[in-house]
């Protein structure tokens, strides 16, 4: 790939609409710069992004994208990565939009283990429809639809992956710009879905889950001696109620994405004939 | 009337009746005799009344008849469900060792051959070939040269060894011979010519897979439902030496947008489901539709609304995929009408979705996906499927298709509405796209001059269409005659039989089955030349019908069927003789 790539060439002309202050601004450019870095350029890029704020982020990046429909992201960026391997696949979606609508994708997608990328901007509201409770919302969050709270427990994405079988399970902060983009940068890396939650805070809706309070309350796991591929650990870290944690919280480095298991190695929108592809017939003759 | 000859076996699901009549079909087909089968089942795995209906002759069969000649009955409720069917002189097979057959009655004027099915099945082998037994008694009471049947049993069992096959084998002669030896005198009035034709037998589900793998399609994602599940079983492990390959997605909704997927990086991408999933994917049925994806997606349609009738026929879903999604959206709503069409009409969908670079329905339907017909095969002549990608540029032709800061236009504004398409990993292509209104780089707009733009530009497409391609009915009958049938999907064999019948009773019609329901040709002159009008469907409310009073303005007369079972043509033919004799019209003669 073209040295040449510089994170810039991953920026589209439209200026984005969201919210000064917004979490996902430091969220695209960690992207942005992890795809440069690891050697990849628009022209071999696809970025499926979901639905709300954002999913927004399809348009402002350069590269080939679609803006799926609300909670499908994962499935077809699986599609995409199927059909055609050698393109860098990165989907990227809300809370919302991962957790809720997209939860039954999310396992799936765990399970299937294809070599993507799946970047979560966890602000843990809803946004884009003006401050409802989301699925990472906490229990006593208070919100127009759920003034006294939503009084059940959030999601665990972190567990929710573990348990299904994730091979790689990392968790950043937008606004710690160079923390998140060397996971990310990581999550790319890695042999098989490469998931990241994302906290990516909404300056608009959510006073508690605040830049200040990451910025206090993240526990950094490049700072202790934390090792990823222990796998009993990780249990221990992703079920730990009172602590919240930055860094690559689980990888499985024997991890065999799903191309590789599956035996997809070619591009599929190459066809190499006009008419029916060579031995067709014997398909009809099998019928005798 | 093609002298025909009609044979079921029957039971409760879980007894093999499946198989067993696939093999006595396959043994036909083999012999150079024309085959049409039914199945009767239910939602169940195990338990439940099951039947396996063949239909033969030495001549093409296009439909069912109410008439059975030899039953295999494994269960009493197999010759209650059929009483109807069965005549003077047919041959009842069933085992009265059985306790459930041991006080069986076979009506008066039936052959009655109660065969030890499953003391000959051990003394075979195993009491597992017991049907085969019966298989083979079915062979000596239609004098049909067993040998056939060893060739059918041989494709069947071979992949399980020599000594199955041998024992299947085996199975067959002990009860041929059982009844020569104890029905000598048994008046077994059935004779199975056999000729040196070559046939094939295959369902419409397996020619759509088929056809796909004619067309191209690399890249199935699809969830299990019935009738459809038969297009992925095909597919999976045939689709993998064509370089393709087939997922089996977590619901409906993943099926559909792993396809969009696999159909965004350039692959010819196909899912197929019944109605329930079709509701499903609806909405990324929108998004196919605007981001301008060309998606094959085929509706095996069966009794609904909700869950219905799973295991029954129905063309219900018309209007649903015909206006189904919010907004307005363009797209091409195919019908094939008989098992070869779903193979030609697959191929055809793939090209219309990339010339035109929309979403393309199949709408099959259970009788024809689930029945099992005989072709010559040259029906599915290879060397005469085309590939047409449409308009794919490559990084020498992207430069005509760029804004002049150099972003691609996949939306472009063209007098023909089909933009210019490029495959992600195109130096110069990268683009987004969405379901959101968009520009010609597909970027996010709600200008108004370019909304307007846009939508035309979609719909200008399907008047490209109508201009290029040719969306004629297919045409039977008499050409001249006054009363017009019009039908579309699988009710063209039966119509085409119920032709004969019609014409013993001096009825002329002409019949125009319409394998295009969107867009569609139009049939204004058609219907004006005609006195009368009736428009056949497996549906209550005769929603093709709608259509083509709307598009024509002129009223027809309908016939429904939707209690489940597809029509016949005995049936079908006395019902229009009785619709165009209706408000005191006479019927042409």
């Amino acid at each position: 790939m073209s040295s040449q790539v510089r994170f810039t060439d991953f920026k589209s002309d439209k200026q984005p609409t969201w919210c000064p202050g917004c979490g996902d601004f430091g969220t695209m450019n960690g992207m942005m710069k992890a795809l440069a870095e690891t050697g990849n350029d628009p022209d071999n890029t696809f970025v499926v992004a979901g639905i709300g704020c954002s999913g927004k982020i399809g348009t402002y990046m350069h590269s080939y994208a679609i803006h799926g429909v609300h909670g499908r992201a994962l499935p077809v960026g699986a599609g995409v990565k199927m059909a055609n391997p050698d393109l860098e696949v990165m989907v990227a979606g809300g809370d919302g939009d991962g957790y809720s609508i997209g939860a039954g994708h999310f396992v799936h997608a765990v399970r299937r283990n294809v070599d993507m990328s799946y970047v979560v901007m966890d602000n843990r509201i809803y946004g884009l429809t003006k401050g409802q409770a989301s699925p990472t919302s906490r229990e006593d969050f208070e919100t127009s639809t759920t003034p006294e709270g939503p009084q059940q427990p959030p999601v665990n994405p972190l567990a929710l992956a573990l348990a299904s079988g994730a091979t790689f399970i990392a968790q950043s902060f937008s606004s710690d710009a160079l923390r998140h983009q060397e996971i990310v940068q990581k999550a790319i890396e890695h042999d098989g879905f490469g998931f990241v939650n994302v906290f990516s805070p909404c300056v608009t809706f959510n006073d508690v889950d605040t830049y200040d309070y990451f910025r206090d309350s993240l526990v950094d796991l490049a700072e202790t001696d934390y090792d990823p591929t222990d796998r009993e650990a990780a249990k221990e870290k992703v079920l730990d109620a009172d602590k919240e944690y930055m860094g690559v919280l689980y990888q499985d480095e024997d991890s065999v994405p799903y191309e590789e298991t599956h035996g997809l190695d070619s591009n599929m929108s190459e066809i190499d004939h006009d008419g029916a592809p060579e031995g067709a017939m014997d398909l009809v003759r099998e019928f005798y | 009337m093609p002298a025909d000859f009609n044979w079921a076996i029957g039971g409760e699901a879980g007894d093999g009746i499946d198989s067993t009549g696939k093999i006595f079909a396959q043994a036909l087909s083999r012999a150079g005799r024309h085959v049409f089968t039914s199945k009767d089942f239910a939602s169940r795995i195990r338990g439940g009344y099951t039947a396996y209906k063949v239909r033969t002759s030495t001549e093409k069969v296009r439909s069912v008849v109410d008439r059975l000649d030899v039953l295999v009955a494994l269960t009493p409720r197999t010759i209650e469900e059929n009483m109807d069917e069965l005549h003077e002189g047919s041959v009842i097979i069933y085992d009265g060792d059985r306790t459930t057959m041991s006080d069986v009655e076979i009506p008066d004027g039936m052959v009655d051959l109660d065969v030890p099915l499953k003391a000959l099945a051990e003394d075979a082998g195993g009491a597992i070939m017991r049907n085969v037994v019966a298989l083979g008694a079915a062979c000596e009471a239609t004098s049909f040269d067993i040998e056939h049947l060893d060739s059918s049993l041989k494709k069947r069992f071979g992949d399980k060894g020599q000594a199955i096959v041998e024992n299947n084998k085996q199975a067959a002669r002990l009860g041929q011979e059982y009844v020569q030896e104890n029905y000598p005198d048994a008046d077994l009035d059935y004779d199975l010519d056999t000729t040196d034709n070559d046939y094939v037998l295959l369902n419409g589900d397996e020619a759509i897979g088929m056809g796909a793998i004619a067309a191209g399609c690399k890249f199935y994602a699809g969830y299990p439902i019935t009738p459809a599940t038969d297009v992925m079983t095909y597919l999976k492990g045939r689709i993998e030496h064509f370089g393709g390959h087939v997922v089996q997605a977590e619901d409906e909704l993943a099926a559909i947008n792993l396809a969009l997927g696999g159909a965004r990086a350039g692959a010819r991408s196909m899912t197929a489901t019944s109605g329930p999933g079709i509701d499903l994917m609806t909405e990324t049925f929108g998004l196919v539709a605007t981001s301008e994806t060309p998606l094959v997606i085929v509706d095996v349609m069966r009794s609904g609304p909700s869950t219905g009738m799973p295991t029954k026929q129905e063309q219900g879903d018309l209007n649903m995929m015909l206006y189904g999604g919010h907004g307005e959206i363009p797209r091409f709503v195919l019908a094939p009408t008989t098992v070869e069409e779903c193979f030609w009409k697959t191929v055809e969908a793939f090209n219309l979705a990339e010339k035109y670079q929309t979403p393309v329905y199949l709408a099959a339907d259970l009788a024809m996906a689930v029945t099992e017909q005989t072709f010559e095969p040259e029906a599915f002549d290879m060397d005469a499927v085309e590939i047409d990608r449409g308009k794919v540029v490559d990084e020498d032709t992207i430069e005509d298709h760029q804004t002049e800061s150099g972003g691609f236009k996949p939306h472009e504004i063209t007098e023909d509405g089909i933009s210019p398409r490029a495959f992600p990993g195109t130096a110069g292509g990268a683009h987004m796209s969405t379901g959101l209104e968009h520009d010609e780089q597909g970027r996010r707009t709600e200008d108004t001059e370019m909304r307007v733009k846009q939508v035309d530009k979609r719909n200008r497409k399907v008047e490209t269409a109508k201009e290029r391609e040719d969306f004629s009915p297919r045409e039977f009958g008499d050409a001249d005659a006054d009363n017009l049938i019009v039908t579309w999907g699988s009710n063209e064999g039966t119509l085409v039989e119920a032709l004969e019948y019609l014409d013993d009773d001096d009825v002329d019609v002409r019949i125009l089955s319409c394998p295009y329901i969107f867009p569609r040709a139009d049939l204004t002159e058609e219907f004006e030349a005609a006195d009368q009008v009736v428009v056949v469907e497996c549906n209550a409310t005769g929603q093709f019908a709608d259509v083509v009073e709307h598009d024509t303005l002129q009223r027809v007369k309908r016939i429904n069927k939707y209690d489940g079972v597809q029509f016949k043509a005995d049936e079908l033919a006395a019902e229009i003789k009785e619709t165009l004799a209706a408000d005191g019209q006479e019927v042409e003669a």
